[in-house]
């Protein structure tokens, strides 16, 4: 089946794939926007406690999808993972940093004899929640507005410095937390992981007072969203972009390509569209005054959000755009075609996708199972508890 | 100073060192997940079909103790794949297309049947049918065990490389065959000697901690059924284990004889070479002074032959030997260029270099449109391809590893590996004899085992390891010219950055695990504030 496809279609094949596990991070992002609202909603240890729980339960996903999405791109488009990890290596190693302390927070925050007290463990769950979603954002950003690098394949050959990727700035990927482009994105995915985590509280918690303040906080983040998204959109489309002529393999400067991306990919205008359209439609369903639908907001905002990251993603790398571009050398950028493992490899690993469907469906059973009953006070006293 | 000799003694070194932290640390904790998962599964199997109560509260209770252990593990699962690329850009290149495939399908295949269904199983008791609950848990086990299989692929690929081709046009390692790949025999046997020793930590844990609670004479109940359980499971663990001890030291000898050298001290090859029991590396030893590699040896005449070669008469090249080269290599695969004399890594290091330069030809023949250089560049490629590698390294004892660190590993994992199976049988001995509340010394000695399956488990990847080196994957890419160029000085600070951390984390994990256990089981199994 998938033999019959081009090299060219498998890659496009597998910046969909990747595309989808990067739109399915940010919306599993809610736990980590949820994380960051523990104080601001839970105002007695129960509140937070029943807020730690629902997200707790949860956390797993958004670890794994952040592991198969890293562990596709390193099978996929090696050359990225090459480039963009061995050289933007303080971003990175921050971000990596941010996650450690998420997955053991939940497991040792009310353990008895945890070291360093509760408190301590809920300060990691904020950070991992700040720094997490703002700085995956200014990485995600670096995909439209570029970062400096060197790629030369012959450096396998020089013996005294035989690296291949070579990164150009010595801040190794602090410099993009200064570019004001990328920062509009970085708050946009933080507000945006903040309305989605309100989102699924209104849909999972069951007392009363803290969904009186999720209403609250969902205004103010929504807004907050919307004017760094909107920004970062118009920003995106007025300015210039890296695009690739197929034929030559050359790599210029096209102004307003990624206006021009989207015009001339219907499909992608159409997805972006919807997207945007769903995400809003779930911020205003917990303004409805019909309690049996307001907490149903997160259906539409999740699968919402789902679409446009999928959408910016293939903006960013489709209609022959360089996916992560260098404003060092500009022909080092890296496009799908260029960077992507072979065909057989593509082939293979293409059966192995058909595995996706299976895993979302398992999933969606295990998740509805689990979140059937809303969850209160009266849950707390269960015995498996974070 | 060129480039290279700077990153040869800050970089590689900082860069090794903070993958090889991240990698002790992380299996501190798989082991256990991949034993206890499946301890906890048959556990709970007996409640649901025997409906006893008990049953139900002893599930709990590991269960408690395997949830404080598996979030960490997962934690430094996700730095350990990020620092393929951080720390080792140019191998990421080089063979991404290879080692990746397993990565991302361990991802798809495994990681989420673990992180779906171990939240059912932490979480469901009351919330799925128990049919459900037990499959989840089962699911849990196999999830986890599933992620190991392919990350072992993909290790045992950078043993033995095999299924692929370089391709000169794009500087890197292809595949050409999935299945020779996941089937490849280091690999097979690779996954199960790993995967059973998880099984005997799991073992040890369960009956040691059991142990504990019978010398307290406290939830003597649970500690019996915890310890028939753990030990009948941790003796067959421990018998496949060293069965599959004797598959991997086989493989060495075939695949990796520097590596098989180094494990045992041996400089100076012989036929119908014996195996050392025991014995001390000479810490002064150099190659070609004359001295015995070992300064006292206890040693099983001409074993080593038969269980590397399966022939008691094979000639074993020791580490001279592959140094000098010289000898008939009749009882392993080589290069044919090497079949009726081993060269020595002074020549391998010339037809590295060769091949390396064969590729900048290539590559420039290709950009100047030179078909004839182009062919001719490529075929001196791939006739030396196999030595390309050592195009890398500077002087022949660049290809010999740290000698007394691989000799003390192996000889105190296999000790230990030994050792296990007499506790455990001794275990379920006593357990049938019905006295084993009575017998004192072996509940300690379960009990002080605990340390030592984790010394046994983490000796086995340092023998691997380090044993490996200079390579990152044999033959074909040293460390040196695998790592990411960034300052020595950043992978210190994270390195550092790391040790705290882990540290902290592994500190609070102990006093969390010890408070849990000394607190016993609740009724629903756990303890909470």
């Amino acid at each position: 089946m998938f033999e019959q496809l081009s090299l060219f279609g498998l890659q496009q094949y597998w910046w969909m794939i990747i595309s989808l596990l990067g739109s399915i991070l940010v919306f599993l992002m809610f736990v980590q926007g949820g994380q960051t609202l523990i104080f601001v909603l839970g105002k007695t240890e129960m509140e937070r406690k029943i807020l730690v729980n629902i997200l707790g339960r949860k956390w797993e996903f958004t670890f794994t999808t952040l592991v198969t999405f890293g562990g596709a791109f390193f099978a996929s488009f090696p050359l990225f993972y090459s480039t963009s990890f061995g050289g933007a290596y303080w971003l990175w190693m921050i971000i990596l940093f941010c996650f450690i302390f998420q997955a053991v927070s939940y497991e040792f925050r009310t353990k008895p004899g945890n070291l360093l007290g509760q408190r301590v463990y809920e300060i990691f769950l904020i950070l991992n929640g700040i720094l997490g979603t703002f700085l995956l954002g200014i990485a995600v950003a670096t995909f439209f507005t570029g970062s400096l690098f060197s790629i030369n394949k012959m450096n396998l050959s020089d013996l005294a410095a035989p690296v291949i990727s070579r990164w150009e700035s010595p801040a190794h990927g602090m410099e993009a937390v200064l570019n004001w482009k990328n920062i509009l994105l970085g708050l946009a995915v933080f507000f945006l992981s903040r309305v989605l985590g309100l989102l699924y509280f209104l849909n999972t918690v069951g007392d009363d007072n803290i969904l009186l303040r999720v209403k609250k906080q969902l205004w103010i983040n929504a807004l907050l969203f919307l004017l760094f998204f909107l920004s970062f959109i118009v920003t995106l489309f007025l300015s210039r972009g890296f695009a690739l002529n197929p034929s030559s393999g050359v790599i210029f400067i096209e102004q307003y390509k990624y206006l021009h991306n989207l015009l001339a990919m219907p499909g992608v205008f159409i997805l972006l569209a919807l997207g945007v359209v769903a995400v809003l439609t779930g911020i205003l369903f917990p303004f409805i005054e019909q309690s049996k639908i307001s907490g149903k907001g997160i259906w539409f905002a999740g699968p919402g959000t789902i679409l446009t990251v999928f959408s910016l993603f293939l903006l960013a790398g489709f209609n022959n755009t360089a996916f992560y571009p260098s404003t060092y050398d500009i022909q080092s950028s890296l496009t799908i075609r260029n960077s992507s493992s072979s065909r057989y490899t593509l082939t293979v690993m293409s059966y192995v996708s058909l595995l996706v469907p299976i895993v979302i469906v398992y999933i969606w059973y295990a998740w509805r199972s689990m979140n059937k009953v809303r969850t209160d006070a009266k849950e707390m006293e269960e015995e498996h508890l974070y | 100073m060129d480039i290279l000799t700077i990153l040869a003694f800050n970089l590689v070194d900082w860069s090794r060192a903070q993958f090889a932290l991240t990698a002790i640390f992380h299996w501190l904790f798989v082991p256990l997940t991949l034993g206890l998962s499946f301890l906890i599964a048959i556990m709970e199997s007996v409640y649901v079909k025997t409906g006893n109560p008990e049953w139900k509260r002893i599930t709990k209770f590991w269960m408690t103790l395997f949830g404080i252990n598996f979030a960490i593990g997962i934690a430094t699962g996700l730095i350990l794949e990020f620092e393929f690329g951080t720390n080792w850009s140019n191998y990421s290149w080089f063979v991404g297309d290879i080692f990746g495939a397993p990565l991302a399908t361990e991802g798809i295949m495994a990681f989420f049947l673990e992180a779906t269904f171990v939240a059912v199983m932490f979480f469901g008791w009351n919330k799925v049918g128990k049919g459900f609950h037990l499959t989840s848990t089962w699911l849990t086990a196999v999830g986890a065990n599933l992620s190991a299989l392919w990350i072992l692929v993909a290790n045992a690929w950078m043993q033995y490389p095999v299924g692929m081709q370089f391709n000169p046009d794009t500087a890197r390692n292809e595949m050409m065959n999935f299945w020779e790949v996941l089937l490849s025999p280091v690999a097979i046997n690779k996954f199960f000697h790993t995967v059973l020793s998880g099984y005997v930590t799991g073992a040890v844990f369960m009956t040691g901690v059991s142990a504990w609670f019978l010398l307290k004479k406290r939830e003597t109940l649970l500690a019996q059924r915890s310890i028939l359980t753990g030990s009948a499971f941790g003796l067959v663990s421990a018998i496949l284990l060293a069965v599959s001890g004797d598959g991997s030291a086989y493989n060495v000898a075939q695949k990796q004889p520097m590596k098989l050298a180094a494990m045992e001290g041996l400089y100076q090859g012989k036929k119908g070479t014996g195996l050392v029991v025991f014995g001390f590396p000479a810490p002064d030893k150099k190659i070609h002074d004359g001295k015995d590699g070992l300064t006292a040896r206890v040693e099983i005449p001409k074993i080593l032959s038969l269980l590397g070669y399966r022939d008691k008469n094979a000639f074993v090249p020791g580490i001279e030997d592959i140094v000098d080269g010289g000898y008939k290599p009749e009882y392993y695969p080589v290069p044919f260029a090497e079949k009726e004399k081993a060269f020595s890594a002074s020549e391998k290091i010339r037809r590295g270099k060769i091949a390396v330069s064969a590729l900048k030809d290539f590559r420039n023949a290709r950009k100047n449109g030179d078909r004839t250089k182009v062919i001719a560049a490529d075929s001196i490629l791939k006739t030396n391809f196999n030595w390309f590698g050592y195009g890398y390294l500077k002087s022949p004892e660049d290809i010999i590893p740290n000698v007394p660190v691989t000799f003390y590993s192996f000889h105190i994992m296999v000790g230990l590996g030994f050792f296990f199976i007499l506790l455990f049988a001794l275990l379920l001995f006593h357990y049938f004899k019905k006295n084993l509340g009575k017998k004192n010394h072996l509940l300690r000695l379960a009990l002080w085992t605990i340390p030592l399956v984790y010394l046994a488990s983490e000796a086995g990847w340092v023998v691997a390891e380090v044993g490996r080196q200079p390579w990152a994957i044999q033959n074909l890419l040293p460390d040196v010219a695998a790592v990411s160029m960034v300052d020595s000085t950043s992978v210190m600070i994270t390195f550092i950055l790391f040790a705290v951390i882990f540290a902290i984390l592994l500190t609070a994990e102990l006093m969390i695990m010890i408070r849990q256990i000394k607190a016993g089981p609740k009724e629903g199994g756990t303890t909470n504030v």
